[in-house]
């Protein structure tokens, strides 16, 4: 077990950070370290956690926004908001099972990891939520950037540059977010398609409708909940009662041409989207790694059919541009995930292996020369004694 | 008035070696440098200031446009990037010692994907020439600022620009992919790509809204959308600003968004509808503009719901179009806004803080005040969803003291934005124009953070060297 400070306020953890620096002792940055297994192994004898600062701090329903810090947990935001119909419309996934993590995510390690679920695909990214963040940064200072209105360009975005850094630029101690009403109710179509490709080429189609689509995924037959023998290809809707049905009816006329097709209500509906944005149908095997593999919809059929013959199984989400893969937790299977990644000139994540795979790979796709130059004087900005979770997301950063 | 950085004697110096360099580079019409002709590109939208350049190079390649940044690299020669020139903050503003990189002659649309619902353009086609290259099969390019016709969406991405649409499409940040960037030391960068949330850091959304200090935008790749089976608008009018804003707040929190949610008070109203004659009522103190989407009887029954909520608020007049001609007469009015209070005033100045929506009725009170207090008059429109005010500012420029004011008054209004809670800028970005004001929402150390940022992007600060940061401590 590592050292662990969990300072219960901003100040006492900027001082702890300001000590680090200046001592030149490395810290794990983490909430309540349920994505810890996530990237690489970070290497410091000491860990830096923003659990004990809690609460929501602001929330107003209708400013549409919601402010907390960042050791409030997912699940106590998610609950202050339906309280009041409202959502985070980014539906990040609840990580538990796949990291086989006891206690829920926090919300800063939720946007340190801009991890969002299937409402990505219209609604937008966690990172497109975030509307201000404080952080406290290598030097131990506390940092503002963004604020609490929905549109605000004064001065560079660092939110953007630290939402999905993993906490290698800085501990995000509060965060505000754009908030939005949750549909009234919702439904889902299921077509039964022939394979993937056709079953991407529907998710485009209801994509491109005008019916506002808020999810398009593919649960190939490996884990069809219409038997082994089919992919099926669903889309959801979400709005008020009256909306969703005369869309649905809409949607599904549009597409019957790709396969049989049925309405799922909103009880079914809620249920198979809540397993599609944790990655449920894969299946992960605790021994087999996982994979997220972002490439363009038309691209997601040939990454499926790649990880396949590798030996893993695919889950398509955000209209085939997301594919998750689990397969065996070999770097063979690895080089084949990064190959179909780049073959479809997307990006990839290993997201989750046992401890070797993750330190012997590259987890994440390299960047050109020029980039890394710049990445690294960047990192130096922000954390000029590389204090923060060194080795995370790539060697040195 | 706004101060520039000391012009370089050493590079005026060599002004004609410069331009004969960049002939080299850019040969023919693409390479600039008579004074007539560098006359066009002195000022943007910001017509108050005005400088002109050294020269200005319009690259038809990003090559080109590599090549020029590689030379003024290595000889220390400040850029300013520009695409239309449309900033209303002196974003395109140049430097004596400066070369312009104009990017509108990279007008070509490359690729149009309607299955990945994606289209990649060079930087200088123009905003709503996204829209025009799509719309033919029902799609749409989403951010449109009101100058979409004449913007070019480098500029956007640089500005991360917004319009009357972005409380459900969201602004230029939410609707990209990917770019290609020019560094400042000349490499050719590829940014994101087709994809979503491309893993590691996310430099395009740092590089979007950082006005042209840390590369060249030359390439973007954009999400294009279907577009609704159809939208219809409806109007409200209120007997006072704050019973309009509490009917804001009650749309909102019924779980309603709608497309837009446009407040105009009632020295806009009168103007709007001096010049436009949409019908709007007189007596009203402040006044809504609400559209909606969907099938006729979506559009139906939102409107029948935001009406029933409304009509809880003593409302003066509600009017919902039946038509689509009846929607462009409520919209006449607001789309006109600009020109209407130019026909009162000869000049006015555009602001753009954003505040808390709940804030609303304070701020126009205080705003009210303020004009007294100037003597000068002051017309607000208001994206009442996102709360982003603009007032405008109305003076005179042949009046020194009148601009002088005017000013003055402007920096009041943005100061007090950013005590309630909002901030400077909303959509137009700093600029030149709000530059100096940034101490009032940033404490020093956080500017000092945000310089490091744009040191590790340009270490010799010669990209757009003179925007966004107060002057004095630039090179920090």
């Amino acid at each position: 077990m590592t050292d662990r400070l969990a300072p219960a306020t901003e100040q006492d953890l900027a001082a702890a950070v300001a000590a680090a620096a200046a001592a030149k002792e490395p810290l794990a940055v983490e909430g309540n370290g349920s994505k810890r297994a996530m990237l690489r192994p970070v290497q410091a004898a000491r860990t830096l956690s923003t659990r004990n600062l809690t609460g929501i701090t602001l929330y107003r329903p209708t400013e549409l926004v919601l402010s907390a810090r960042a050791g409030t947990t997912l699940p106590e935001i998610e609950a202050a908001l339906a309280e009041k119909g409202q959502m985070l419309a980014p539906e990040p996934p609840d990580t538990r099972t796949l990291f086989d993590s006891t206690e829920p995510a926090t919300i800063g390690g939720v946007v340190a990891a801009n991890l969002s679920g299937p409402r990505r695909i219209t609604a937008g990214a966690i990172r497109d939520h975030v509307l201000g963040l404080r952080f406290v940064n290598g030097a131990g200072e506390v940092v503002r950037s963004g604020g609490r209105v929905l549109k605000n360009v004064t001065g560079l975005d660092l939110c953007k540059l630290l939402t999905g850094s993993h906490g290698t630029l800085g501990v995000i101690t509060e965060v505000t977010l754009k908030v939005l009403p949750a549909g009234e109710t919702s439904a889902s179509i299921g077509i039964r398609v022939p394979d993937i490709a056709t079953g991407v080429q529907a998710l485009s189609a209801g994509l491109g409708s005008p019916f506002g689509v808020t999810g398009a995924a593919l649960i190939p037959a490996f884990a069809g909940p219409d038997g082994p023998a089919n992919h099926v290809a669903f889309l959801r809707l979400e709005d008020f009662a009256a909306s969703v049905a005369y869309r649905s009816g809409r949607l599904a006329a549009d597409l019957a041409r790709f396969g049989d097709l049925r309405v799922l209500d909103a009880a079914e509906s809620t249920s198979l989207w809540a397993a599609i944005r944790d990655a449920q149908p894969l299946g992960a095997a605790p021994e087999e790694a996982v994979w997220r593999v972002s490439v363009r919809p038309s691209a997601g059929a040939r990454v499926a059919a790649a990880a396949a013959s590798a030996g893993g199984r695919a889950l398509l989400d955000w209209g085939g541009g997301l594919v998750w893969i689990a397969g065996p937790a070999t770097e063979a299977m690895h080089l084949a995930v990064v190959a179909a990644a780049e073959g479809g000139r997307g990006s990839f994540t290993l997201f989750r292996a046992p401890e070797p795979l993750r330190a012997a790979v590259a987890v994440l796709p390299d960047e050109p020369p020029a980039l890394a130059a710049i990445a690294a004087r960047v990192k130096a900005a922000l954390d000029p004694a590389g204090v923060f979770n060194p080795g995370r997301m790539r060697p040195g950063i | 008035m706004i101060a520039l950085p000391k012009p370089r004697p050493e590079v005026l110096a060599r002004r004609d070696e410069i331009v004969a360099a960049l002939r080299t580079i850019v040969p023919g019409e693409g390479t600039i440098s008579e004074a007539l002709r560098l006359k066009p590109y002195e000022t943007d939208g910001l017509t108050a200031y005005r400088m002109p350049p050294l020269a200005v190079v319009l690259p038809g390649t990003t090559e080109q446009v590599a090549a020029v940044m590689r030379y003024c690299h290595a000889n220390g020669i400040r850029v300013v990037p520009r695409g239309a020139g449309t900033s209303l903050s002196g974003g395109a503003l140049p430097l004596e010692d400066a070369v312009v990189i104009g990017l509108m002659r990279m007008n070509r649309i490359l690729e149009i994907d309607f299955d990945d619902r994606l289209a990649v353009v060079e930087a200088g086609v123009t905003n709503l020439g996204i829209t025009k290259a799509v719309e033919q099969d029902g799609f749409f390019y989403a951010p449109d600022p009101s100058s979409q016709l004449a913007c070019m969406i480098g500029g956007n991405v640089n500005m991360n620009s917004g319009g009357a649409h972005c409380l459900k499409y969201g602004v230029t940040a939410n609707n990209l992919l990917g770019l290609k960037l020019v560094t400042p030391e000349g490499e050719i960068v590829e940014i994101g790509g087709a994809h979503l949330d491309a893993a590691g850091y996310d430099w395009l959304g740092l590089l979007t809204g950082s006005e042209g200090m840390l590369g060249i935008v030359t390439e973007v790749t954009v999400r294009i959308l279907r577009g609704p089976e159809g939208a219809r608008a409806m109007l409200a009018a209120f007997k006072g600003t704050e019973i309009a804003g509490a009917a804001v707040d009650a749309i909102i929190g019924s779980g309603i968004i709608p497309v837009a949610l446009e407040f105009m008070d009632k020295p806009c109203i009168h103007a709007c509808e001096a010049f436009a004659h949409a019908g709007y009522p007189l007596d009203a103190e402040a006044m809504l503009i609400i559209e909606v989407e969907g099938s006729e009887q979506e559009q139906d029954e939102l409107l029948t719901k935001i009406k029933e909520i409304c009509s809880r608020f003593d409302p003066i007049s509600l009017k919902v179009a039946t038509s689509a001609e009846e929607s462009a007469a409520i919209w006449k009015g607001r789309k006109g806004a600009f020109g209407a209070v130019g026909r009162i005033s000869p000049d006015y100045l555009c602001m753009d803080g954003t505040i808390p929506t709940g804030e609303l009725p304070r701020v126009l009170k205080r705003i009210g005040e303020m004009s007294a207090q100037y003597g000068l008059q002051v017309a607000n429109v208001f994206h009442a969803g996102d709360g982003n005010l603009h007032p405008l500012i109305m003076f005179d420029a042949n009046d020194p003291e009148s601009f002088r004011k005017a000013e003055q008054f402007g920096a009041d209004i943005l100061t007090l934005c950013v005590e309630v809670g909002g901030c400077l800028t909303g959509e137009h970005g700093v600029g030149v124009e709000k530059r100096d004001l940034m101490g009032v929402q940033f404490l020093p150390h956080e500017l000092d953070q945000q310089r490091r940022i744009k040191t590790a992007f340009d270490p010799g600060w010669l990209l757009n060297p003179h925007k966004v940061f107060p002057l004095q401590t630039e090179a920090a």
